[in-house]
């Protein structure tokens, strides 16, 4: 995992004809973390979405090294499985074995949870779920957008500890969210710094 | 492989449990079963006209499971996360697609048995149904899953799947219903064409519809 690495260049993002933001730069290496903060609808989900390769970057470039999993909001585990066979399908896409996906159910306090069927489980344990299988796929970047939402105190701080050994083993993680959390040192980008101003933006259409 | 073996299972596990698979078999067996009360019992008329009843009904039949075939996967996130670990989404539909053909054209086929002896289609009718059954139902799943995919994401995609598959289904029923009355074989010639066509673009237009949908 020590080759991961992350490089933003000028990062713009166009969506349904506004430009979101632009000339976002950020450069990673392995096991160090950035945390993006700004009010709703700035365009943080949007960038971890472009990290992922899942939106079209409009302008700059993105180098990513390494595998990449993201936390968004939504659960991505077939609500009909027992835990650990929701969790199991996307184990077993990514190469990963049966004691992977244990040490992932336990970082996250879902050991005694694993046979339960996933639609039995609250908001806060999907939240818990969906964070199992980003720990479980072994990716080298995380992407969690608001991870702590809707956690309790107790998951916060198993979120916080995962975090820290995931940049330990020389991951990196980028995650989006209204607290500072628990990412001890991590890269700040203010979202509200980076949005064009209209006169730009109306050069852009 | 591996890859495509494993997202048909899970694609076949999910139909099972959703029990969406009982409901182009349920479909087809009740129009076999209705079409009698509607045009009389009249044994010559129900096999003259029973064969092509039944390519009606297996045509419609396969448009009932497009609601649950990508939009709920889309919208739990499935389809992304799939992406995220490289795989192609030409791959996820043509995993997909095997896996709804396999939901979707065997058990059909298997209902068209008790459907035919309902008709009082003759053994070689039946025959000749099945064989283009088992040219045209890849045909219809492709369809039923290309439509899914184009109309995933959009309010009232059931009645918009329909409006847009019937049209392109139109072939499919011409050369389906004609192998019934057709001794030269042209009719099974152009079906298959017409099934390769549909099996060979659904991939790739599909896998765009869905990339696109990400927007």
């Amino acid at each position: 995992m020590s080759g991961a690495a992350l490089r933003l260049s000028g990062l713009a993002c166009l969506r349904g004809g506004r430009l979101l933001f632009a000339g976002v730069d950020l450069v990673l290496a392995a096991g160090g973390s950035a945390l993006l903060h700004g009010p709703n609808g700035i365009g943080k989900s949007s960038l971890l979405r472009q990290c992922a390769g899942l939106l079209p970057i409009y302008a700059g470039t993105i180098d990513r090294q390494g595998s990449v999993a993201l936390a968004d909001e939504r659960l991505a585990l077939d609500m009909e499985l027992p835990l650990h066979r929701a969790l199991g399908f996307w184990a077993r896409l990514d190469r990963v074995d049966e004691a992977a996906l244990d040490r992932a159910l336990h970082a996250m306090a879902l050991a005694p949870l694993r046979d339960v069927p996933v639609r039995m489980l609250s908001t806060g344990q999907r939240k818990r779920a969906m964070l199992a299988r980003v720990i479980a796929s072994g990716a080298d970047i995380w992407l969690l957008d608001e991870p702590a939402n809707g956690l309790d105190d107790a998951s916060v701080a198993l979120l916080g500890a995962a975090v820290a050994d995931h940049l330990a083993v020389g991951g990196i993680v980028v995650a989006a969210s209204h607290q500072p959390l628990l990412l001890t040192d991590p890269v700040r980008i203010a979202m509200a710094a980076h949005v064009p101003d209209p006169a730009q933006e109306a050069s852009c259409d | 492989m591996r890859l495509i073996a494993l997202l048909v299972a899970r694609d076949l596990g999910q139909a099972w449990r959703s029990a969406g698979l009982w409901l182009p078999v349920a479909f087809l067996l009740l129009v076999a079963s209705l079409y009698p009360f509607a045009v009389g019992p009249d044994a010559a008329l129900l096999a003259r006209t029973g064969g092509g009843m039944l390519w009606i009904a297996a045509l419609l039949a396969s448009l009932l499971p497009v609601d649950r075939l990508v939009a709920p996967d889309r919208d739990a996130g499935i389809l992304d996360q799939i992406a995220l670990r490289g795989i192609s989404e030409e791959m996820v539909v043509i995993a997909r697609l095997i896996a709804h053909w396999l939901g979707f054209g065997p058990p059909l086929m298997i209902a068209a048995l008790p459907a035919a002896a309902l008709l009082k289609l003759d053994g070689a009718t039946i025959l000749t149904l099945e064989a283009g059954l088992l040219i045209g139902t890849p045909a219809l799943a492709a369809l039923g899953l290309l439509v899914a995919t184009l109309t995933a994401g959009l309010r009232s995609s059931g009645a918009l799947a329909g409006l847009l598959a019937l049209p392109l289904a139109v072939p499919l029923l011409i050369f389906g219903a004609g192998t019934l009355g057709d001794g030269s074989g042209a009719a099974f010639k152009f079906l298959g064409a017409a099934s390769l066509l549909l099996v060979a673009i659904t991939p790739i237009a599909g896998g765009a519809a869905i990339r696109a949908g990400r927007e």
